[in-house]
């Protein structure tokens, strides 16, 4: 092979095509339409228990806007989004924070994307935020836990928003739990997957346990599986032969479906109490075989948790979705539909306050900061970070079967109010809990 | 006039082109050819490592360190280009000299795999560091270039003349280098290395003369990542499967000319971009599907095209 | 005493999952020096397989045990189908290439299969426990554990010892030593390589397969199993010494019961138990621990 012939003309072609490519793209967006590009997991481990049921819930209240058939009270304000017909562009959130950002960038520059709904995973999130307030999109976060986007990543947002709880709330929502229905628990143990979310969950509750319940001893051998390693045989001996009766999990998805399994087979179950932080999203699926008598969570409001709120959103919603998905509504799907709900709810409210013409992005993030809207299941109040962050309320509860009905329901259901579980305007979540939790309304 | 051959020119006016098109192209391209460059770089390292007929299935290694070590800096108030790049280049420069003295030992699958085991064990130690955040990682703020601090779109503009201008003198550098008695040495080490000893060369100290080049070129590609995006995480930079993406993008490229190497990465990052628009559940088989389609049919890589296009020319 | 005997116990268990994992990796490298990425999905495909089939089996009222039949049979369709359409399809047109090349190309196929699989199966989660749930628990030192994890144990002794012995026992076993030991001259001798070849991948496709269609009654089969089997199996076989079943055998025993350990006694550590072994042996055997001796061609 000769190694020095004419690269020159290929170097050329190819800067040329590159050029070509380069130049030739513009915004080519239809003036009459909103495009709503909507990442979430499509592939991986993260789809069956968060991505699909996340976009299926996007799915329905896009379709909905866009037909103008939301009921009460998005059925005053006409189709699409303040007029303007949605147009989403759903795709695969996997593969790490640095093809995410590549991607983003992208759907910005390329394809002309008005705003973001979107993203799950934690390391997405704080990924996406600086790139979304340097390239000035506006973005929605329904879903992702870290508290670091606000408290570390950007303290000043402008252009982001998320419109759930933060996994702080979680720990503590979960902690009060314990505290009232536990009260004479002697030590907890826990098994959360050695990464970001599972070392968070397992940190936000231990501490806020130590202010609760400041007598009650934590083990020294919380166990620490390798995510999606499925094998959960060893870690479920070393949690029967620990002392301690209560174990704290945020195991999701198919590693907790695996530990479900492993661990009901050894009678795992009846000898020590389960607390499940994200169980939510398996109980539909595992029926019969979920583990009936732990406490569980749903990082809010959502899924399980709303079976029984009856207004005319959420029965509608529930209607929809089960008709249209043979599933009811998990965490996810509520939590992505809430996202897209305040895009509905803040390009609505600005064309209202602009004399009913479409508004500019400024106007719409205006509209959103601080307001207080109507999700499918709770109200969201955005008072956190400069108006950025939600708090909802926050619900924990024991799962039971319900004979009657042949499936899955929640009792001794305890609600935490917003400002019981969320720490205050300003203050750092890690912090807040050292300090005692001080400000909270509980 | 023996430094200057067609590649050279070749790549002196690619340059010149890019330099001037930068002020020009689509934020989007530009964003493209800057991951281009970086990871045109990592494999830069491959192709020089694959003329010995070595493969590392672990060079994210070198990339995942150049990017922390740049982006680590910026943690304790470093903030400049030039520092925190030559500072990624260095630390993995000093890892692979270090790791070099081991792997310089094996061929074939070994060397592959060990690489592909050091690599995993910075993943590990990484996912464990909750203070650089674990899985999620941690952001990068937007570097300053010597005092000259831009904001908005130049920040990409800046970065990218800044990486174009290494990129050129490193590849212009490779290639001479290759052209070298030491340089011309690497085939011989593939085709046989017992004759090679047998000249007086030592093949083991060529292998790691080249190892150590291609950490430092791909730490250099892993920090100018970390800056062009922004952030750091473990699975898009140190993960085993970046590494084969590398690995990707040098049989894309083909080992014929270093060139190929940018051009190929420039592929990647379009068939990637494109899988993922128009199949997005399926880019995945899209993206193996074209490495399987480049495997059979052509089996030195695109740059096998150019030569194609010269014989039926000439 | 007790917490001994569960380390044990966990361990086999732990090391009989590696094993088994491992298994058709090291199988396929031996005879063919083609590290196979592809692994990963013959794993993926024989739990979805498994799952599929044992849903479907304890639809009809047919006895419960047959279940069992189900999984093996997975296996089996699995491994042959996709040795064969594998092997004959893609491997044999690169066997002259360079043997990176061909990781690349099972590198790339890998990641095919993994969107085959989602358009066979979707993304919903698939579980198939009955033949988990059908075998119960037995208590040993005071510690519940589920049988068919046990059983597990039992077909990583049955499957190690039958390639063993079926490799230097038989007659097949020779020819295949003899084509290990130099391809050109048992070309030369009348051997049938091709066959040798093909039949090598399918029985290290059925083993891979088998891997996961016996795990599939005790995880949820989802999306992603398979990426996760790669590195974990890859680990133990480079530990063990590619190519040897003995020595996957030992890598497997090795990581397992120290992976036990450190769960019981410093779950901190777990996630690095693996590589630090894979660390250690590397650095101190590069070859691993049963690596055939390579002989240098001049």
């Amino acid at each position: 092979m000769n190694f020095t012939n004419k690269p020159a003309r290929a170097a050329l072609l190819a800067t040329g095509l590159a050029a070509a490519i380069g130049f030739s793209a513009g915004a080519a967006n239809a003036a009459e339409t909103v495009v709503m590009a909507v990442p979430t997991f499509l592939t991986g481990a993260g789809a069956p228990a968060f991505g699909v049921p996340a976009r299926n819930g996007a799915e329905v209240i896009i379709e909905a806007i866009n037909k103008g058939t939301l009921p009460a009270p998005y059925d005053k304000s006409g189709k699409g989004l303040a007029g303007r017909q949605i147009k989403a562009l759903i795709y695969d959130e996997s593969g790490g924070g640095v093809k995410q950002v590549a991607e983003f960038r992208n759907k910005v520059q390329k394809q002309g994307v008005d705003l973001f709904v979107g993203y799950i995973s934690s390391g997405t999130c704080a990924a996406i935020t600086p790139v979304a307030e340097e390239l000035k999109m506006l973005t929605i976060f329904p879903i992702c836990g870290t508290p670091r986007i606000f408290e570390e990543i950007n303290t000043n947002p402008k252009y982001v928003f998320r419109t759930m709880g933060h996994a702080t709330a979680d720990g503590v929502a979960e902690a009060h739990y314990v505290k009232a229905n536990l009260p004479d628990v002697k030590g907890y143990t826990g098994i959360n997957q050695n990464y970001a979310w599972g070392q968070d969950s397992w940190r936000d509750f231990d501490l806020a346990m130590k202010q609760l319940m400041p007598s009650v001893p934590a083990s020294d051998k919380a166990q620490w599986p390798k995510i999606f390693s499925g094998q959960y045989g060893t870690e479920i001996s070393a949690l029967m032969l620990s002392k301690e009766p209560l174990v704290h999990s945020s195991l999701w998805g198919g590693d907790l479906e695996a530990f479900i399994f492993q661990g009901a087979a050894r009678g795992l179950f009846r000898k020590k109490k389960l607390l499940f932080s994200v169980a939510d999203t398996s109980v539909y699926r595992l029926g019969k075989k979920a583990p009936i008598g732990a406490i569980i969570g749903a990082r809010g409001p959502y899924g399980i948790f709303a079976a029984n709120v009856d207004t005319p959103l959420n029965n509608w919603f529930r209607k929809v979705y089960s008709d249209r998905y043979s599933t009811l509504p998990v965490g996810g799907s509520y939590q992505a539909a809430q996202g897209v709900l305040a895009a509905k709810f803040a390009y609505d409210k600005a064309a209202a306050a602009n004399g009913g013409k479409f508004p500019s992005k400024d106007q719409v993030i205006a509209a959103l900061e601080g307001a207080t809207y109507q999700g499918i299941a709770a109200k969201v109040h955005m008072n956190r970070s400069n108006g950025h962050q939600a708090a909802t309320k926050h619900m924990i509860g024991v799962l039971e079967w319900d004979k009657e009905a042949g499936g899955p329901i929640m009792t001794k259901v305890t609600e935490f109010g917003p400002d019981c579980v969320m720490p205050p305007q300003g203050i750092n979540g890690t912090e807040w809990l050292k300090g005692g939790m001080k400000g909270a309304k509980c | 006039m023996r430094y200057l051959d067609k590649t050279v020119v070749g790549l002196s006016i690619a340059f010149l082109v890019l330099l001037f098109a930068d002020f020009f192209m689509a934020e989007w391209v530009r964003f493209m050819g800057l991951q281009s460059l970086a990871r045109g770089a990592v494999a830069l390292g491959l192709l020089v490592l694959w003329r010995t007929g070595l493969v590392s299935f672990g060079h994210a290694l070198y990339f995942g360190i150049g990017a922390y070590a740049a982006a680590m800096l910026t943690l304790v108030g470093y903030h400049d280009a030039f520092f925190l790049v030559f500072a990624g280049t260095l630390a993995s420069g000093i890892l692979a000299y270090l790791l070099g003295f081991l792997l310089r030992r094996y061929r074939g699958i070994f060397f592959a795999l060990l690489n592909m085991a050091f690599s995993m064990i910075l993943y590990g130690v990484i996912v464990k560091t909750e203070e650089l955040g674990s899985t999620d990682g941690f952001s990068v703020l937007a570097p300053t270039f010597l005092g000259y601090a831009p904001e908005g779109e130049a920040v990409q503009t800046t970065l990218f003349l800044f990486t174009l201008f290494f990129t050129y003198i490193v590849t212009v550098g490779v290639h001479l280098y290759l052209k070298t008695t030491l340089g011309g040495m690497s085939m011989a080490v593939r085709e046989n290395e017992i004759r090679v000893e047998y000249l007086g060369y030592s093949a083991e100290k060529v292998i790691h003369v080249k190892y150590v080049f291609s950490g430092l070129v791909a730490g250099f590609g892993g920090a100018i990542m970390a800056l062009a995006i922004g952030q750091v995480d473990p699975d898009s930079m140190a993960n085993w499967n970046v590494s084969g993406e590398f690995v990707f993008i040098t049989i894309l490229s083909g080992i014929g000319n270093v060139a190929a190497t940018f051009i190929g990465a420039f592929v990647f990052e379009l068939i990637r971009t494109y899988a993922f628009e128009y199949a997005p559940l399926f880019w995945q088989l899209i993206l193996g599907g074209s490495l399987l389609a480049i495997i059979m049919f052509l089996p030195n890589g695109i740059w096998s095209l150019v030569d194609r296009l010269r014989k039926s020319e000439g | 005493m007790q917490e001994l005997i569960v380390i044990l116990v966990d361990g086999l268990v732990f090391s009989s999952y590696l094993f088994m994992v491992a298994v058709g990796l090291t199988v396929i490298f031996g005879v063919m020096k083609i590290l196979n990425v592809t692994h990963g999905s013959f794993y993926a495909f024989g739990a979805y397989m498994s799952a599929t089939l044992i849903g479907a089996y304890y639809e009809t009222d047919w006895p419960e045990f047959g279940g069992f039949l189900a999984i093996f049979a997975a296996a089996l369709i699995v491994g042959v189908f996709f040795g064969i359409v594998l092997e004959r399809g893609l491997l044999r047109f690169l066997y002259h290439r360079d043997e990176h090349i061909i990781v690349l190309a099972t590198f790339a196929m890998f990641l095919v299969l993994e969107d085959v699989l989602l358009m066979i199966w979707g993304t919903d989660p698939y579980f198939a426990y009955q033949p988990m749930s059908l075998l119960g628990s037995v208590d040993i030192a005071e510690m519940t554990f589920a049988t068919y994890n046990l059983t597990l144990i039992a077909l990583a002794v049955v499957v190690g010892l039958g390639l063993w012995l079926g490799l230097t026992k038989t007659k097949w076993g020779k020819l295949l030593l003899a084509v290990i030991f130099d391809r050109e001259v048992s070309q030369a001798m009348g051997i049938n390589v091709t066959m040798v070849f093909l039949v090598t991948f399918i029985i290290g496709a059925i083993m891979g397969a088998l891997g996961g269609a016996y795990i599939a009654p005790t995880i949820s089969v989802s999306p992603g199993i398979g990426v996760e089997v790669i590195v974990l199996a890859f680990a133990v076989v480079v530990i063990g010494g590619m190519g040897s079943i003995p020595g996957a055998m030992i890598g497997a025993l090795l990581v397992g019961i120290s992976r036990a350990a450190a769960v019981h006694k410093f779950p901190e550590i777990e996630l690095f138990v693996i590589y630090a072994i894979m660390a250690l042996v590397l650095a101190i055997r590069p070859e691993g621990l049963f690596a055939p001796a390579q002989a240098r061609k001049i």
